[in-house]
């Protein structure tokens, strides 16, 4: 299936949401999955917006992002799949 | 382009006598709820969808005509919430089935859509997709107060003209501005124009594939019948084949198209002056409920703050109903003729009546916790708190919801699974689910140990009751938990695991919705498990009453001897006593506790424990209603409690107390594990759609339950 209209190459150097330290703040740039992007745009995830990485759960996952002023809890290991730009 | 016939209709039909329908739809957590109960009160009911197990709610709502001032009754259905047109859990399916099938018996006139003022942006990706199906669509911006509280002001008047529909602000939690949304519903009476679409829809999907699904489909918009199209080719094969390329990529195309346009809507009518302090506020609290001691410091506190609340709160009405039920059950003796009849009231329905009835005030209280908990916004936290734990026994999440609220009751604890997207998830958060310590298994537990700890003993700050109370609570979570570990290893899927959420932002509970759901669930309660339970108490009131005639006639016959000869009060009084026991042996129930006697003797249980356990398998609380109906039937001329009795209970043969300490560990073991709830069954049956798994789930717990009384029964006897 093809990805979405922003399709990426990707390449070593791209950042994901994983590797974010609490208290960043970047910017998503696009999705390498295609059944994540649908769920997390409708949360208000959209290409272009800033997101910020406000808590981690006690355990060291899932995350907790703030992102068009809505806090969303994501795994870390679905945040592996939304790069970012900073 | 857009279907004007359906403006027209609606227009006649507020001056016919049919009753208008309308949807109340919106994101999740955007007080939708909050706003249905605002406007229908309590003209409302719970039901569910024909087919899932999906809570249908459904109101009636009263509003006047702003300008004929006629008062007109309105139909209002509250849809489970969802994120987008685009289905994906079966809650999102049954709001979609009913917007978009003509022939659903609720398909709405009007589609209500609510939306939190203080997240306008994404709320109205849903609102511009409602929009563009080109129906008489209202657009509510609720929770006006807070967006105004965190500095962000909208235009109502700009918006409304951006998006073209009638929009009217409110505040549903403060009962601020219902009267002006009630206009609105009249905002089609007069002549309003329908809308366009709001974003290009050529931009989205190949333009002549789009017009000869119109054609075929023949929704309201083409919009509409590219929605409805998409659904139809997920489920048809053979749609499939050729529809599907054209669908490549659509959503996110159409929802990135939609904020685009959002985005220029926000600038045009939305003024944003300074930081959210909600989200501030929402945030230090975070900082603690989060945090990786304080986090599970909170949650274990929460947790025992409710079970010893509960104890302790319950108590008092429990009194006062037992009270009321000891005197009613007094005076009908003195009142009428010792008969048949008589017999049948105080003995069958009386006895059965008040053993359902005392249960009210702890699931109200439990109802209304749970309820707090998820009000407040801290239930998605326990959730985000609990998810890594719960991963290592391969649940989610998620889990921690359903498991919770199968504290208060595993039936809708089992229904809410339906969020857990995973197959084998969610099948593992079902099977355990009814480990967890139901308000049924409560009434049996404070009986129980109300007999082993008669007084109230304190270890320093705590009653003890309520410590054991605690203890018995967490056995079930641990238990729950080890069997989740185990299944893991046995069920095996393919299927990806998700944990998305949203965090909503704390808010103060509503006592409004918190006493609406707690009398929702008394209702339920007094009418679906008070019925099994009465009609059980009736069949168990004959049971004991009645035996097999040639041995009553034989007792009737040596006691009328044995009475004829005593002349004390108190002879004659042992004597009556005696006779009753010896009945109540010889009844059909002693005969059926005798037939089961060996197997559970092991356990340290005898034969009237075994009638209590056979009756329980409908239903857990239905123990104390049988020890009532069972004790009741021993004497007649004092009125003490069935704890009291239980507690002077003698084993005939050794004169030792029947409820010793062993015995009562040994039966709250039983009934912390065992599967006795008929309801619970034959909800996994519908939920899994198959009888292989309530059945295995039966099997699995009662072993467990029998395992587990006999190894502390041995130990402690």
């Amino acid at each position: 299936m093809v990805s979405l209209t922003f399709v990426r190459r990707m390449n070593g150097l791209t950042k994901t949401l994983a590797q974010l330290i609490k208290g960043e703040t970047a910017t998503i740039s696009s999705f390498s999955d295609d059944t994540l992007a649908l769920k997390l745009i409708e949360m208000g995830c959209i290409p272009g917006e800033k997101i910020t990485l406000q808590h981690v759960a006690p355990l060291g996952c899932p995350y907790a992002f703030e992102v068009n002023g809505t806090l969303v809890s994501i795994r870390k290991s679905e945040a592996q799949f939304v790069l970012i730009s900073q | 382009m857009l279907n004007t016939n359906l403006f027209s209709t609606l227009q006649q039909n507020f001056s016919s006598k049919e009753q208008l329908k309308i949807a109340l739809i919106g994101n999740p957590n955007c007080g939708k709820s909050t706003l249905f109960n605002a406007l229908t009160g309590l003209h409302q009911k719970t039901g569910n969808y024909p087919g899932v197990t999906v809570d249908k709610k459904t109101g009636v709502c009263k509003a006047q005509n702003p300008v004929t001032k006629q008062m007109q009754w309105f139909r209002l259905i509250d849809l489970p919430g969802t994120y987008s047109l685009f289905p994906k859990s079966l809650d999102e399916q049954v709001s979609f089935g009913v917007l978009m099938d003509n022939k659903n018996v609720d398909y709405p006139d009007i589609i209500l859509i609510v939306v939190d003022a203080s997240n306008l942006k994404r709320h109205l990706l849903l609102a511009t997709q409602l929009i563009d199906l080109g129906r008489p669509c209202i657009l509510v911006l609720n929770m006006i107060d807070a967006a105004k509280a965190n500095g962000i002001e909208i235009d109502v008047n700009k918006l409304a003209e951006l998006v073209q529909v009638p929009v009217v602000s409110c505040d549903a939690r403060h009962q601020q501005g219902i009267e002006k949304v009630k206009d609105t519903f009249f905002a089609f009476a007069q002549n309003i124009q329908p809308q366009q679409g709001l974003i290009n829809i050529q931009a989205t999907v190949n333009k002549d594939y789009a017009e000869s699904v119109h054609k075929f489909v023949n929704q309201t918009s083409v919009y509409a019948s590219l929605l409805k199209q998409r659904s139809n080719i997920e489920k048809d094969e053979n749609l499939n084949i050729y529809n599907k390329k054209f669908f490549t990529g659509f959503e996110s195309r159409d929802m990135l198209f939609r904020f685009e346009k959002i985005k220029k809507i926000s600038l045009e009518c939305v003024n944003y002056s300074s930081v959210r302090t909600d989200l501030k506020a929402t945030d230090k609290l975070d900082r603690f409920t989060t945090h990786p001691f304080w986090g599970f410091v909170i949650f274990i506190a929460v947790l025992f703050l409710i079970f010893q609340s509960i104890f302790y709160l319950a108590e008092f009405p429990m009194q006062w109903i037992e009270i009321g039920f000891s005197f009613i059950t007094q005076k009908t003796r003195e009142l009428l003729p010792d008969n048949f009849f008589t017999s049948l009231l105080t003995n069958g329905i009386l006895a059965g009546l008040s053993g359902i009835v005392v249960f009210v005030p702890q699931i109200a209280l439990l109802f209304g916790f749970i309820g707090i908990l998820e009000d407040s916004g801290y239930m998605a936290r326990v959730s985000f708190i609990m998810d890594k734990l719960m991963r290592k026994v391969g649940l989610n999440g998620r889990s921690v919801i359903p498991l919770i609220s199968g504290m208060a009751c595993a039936v809708p604890a089992i229904m809410s699974t339906r969020t857990i997207s995973n197959k084998k998830e969610r099948l593992v958060t079902i099977l355990i689910t009814p480990l967890m310590s139901c308000s049924a298994r409560l009434p049996v537990y404070t009986l129980l140990i109300g007999i082993m700890i008669p007084s109230s003993y304190r270890l320093g700050f705590f009653d003890v009751k309520g410590l054991l109370l605690t203890a018995l609570y967490l056995l079930g979570i641990i238990v729950a938990i080890g069997v989740a570990a185990v299944l893991k290893y046995i069920l095996k899927t393919k299927e990806r695991s998700f944990f998305m959420m949203e965090l909503p932002v704390y808010r103060i509970p509503q006592a409004k919705t918190i006493l609406l759901t707690m009398l929702e669930k008394v209702k339920v309660f007094l009418l679906d498990a008070g019925k099994v339970i009465m009609v059980i108490s009736i069949i168990l009131w004959f049971l004991t009453s009645y035996g097999p005639k040639k041995e009553f006639a034989a007792i009737d016959k040596n006691y009328t001897e044995a009475f004829a000869k005593a002349n004390a009060d108190s002879v004659k009084q042992e004597l009556t006593t005696a006779m009753e026991t010896q009945k109540l042996q010889a009844s059909y129930a002693g005969h059926l506790g005798k037939i089961i006697e060996p197997v559970i003797k092991p356990l340290g249980f005898d034969w009237k424990i075994g009638i209590s356990l056979i009756t329980s398998i409908a239903a857990r609380e239905v123990f104390v209603g049988t020890m009532a109906t069972l004790y009741q039937s021993g004497d007649k001329e004092d009125n003490l409690s069935i704890r009291q009795k239980m507690m002077l209970e003698k084993n005939p043969s050794t004169g030792k107390l029947v409820y010793n300490f062993a015995v009562c560990l040994s039966l709250l073991m039983f009934y912390a594990f065992a599967m006795q709830c008929m309801s619970t069954l034959a909800v996994v049956k519908r939920e899994t759609n198959s009888y292989k798994w309530p059945i295995i789930q039966f099997v699995y717990m009662s072993a467990l339950a029998y395992v587990a009384s006999l190894l502390v029964y041995q130990i402690l006897k």
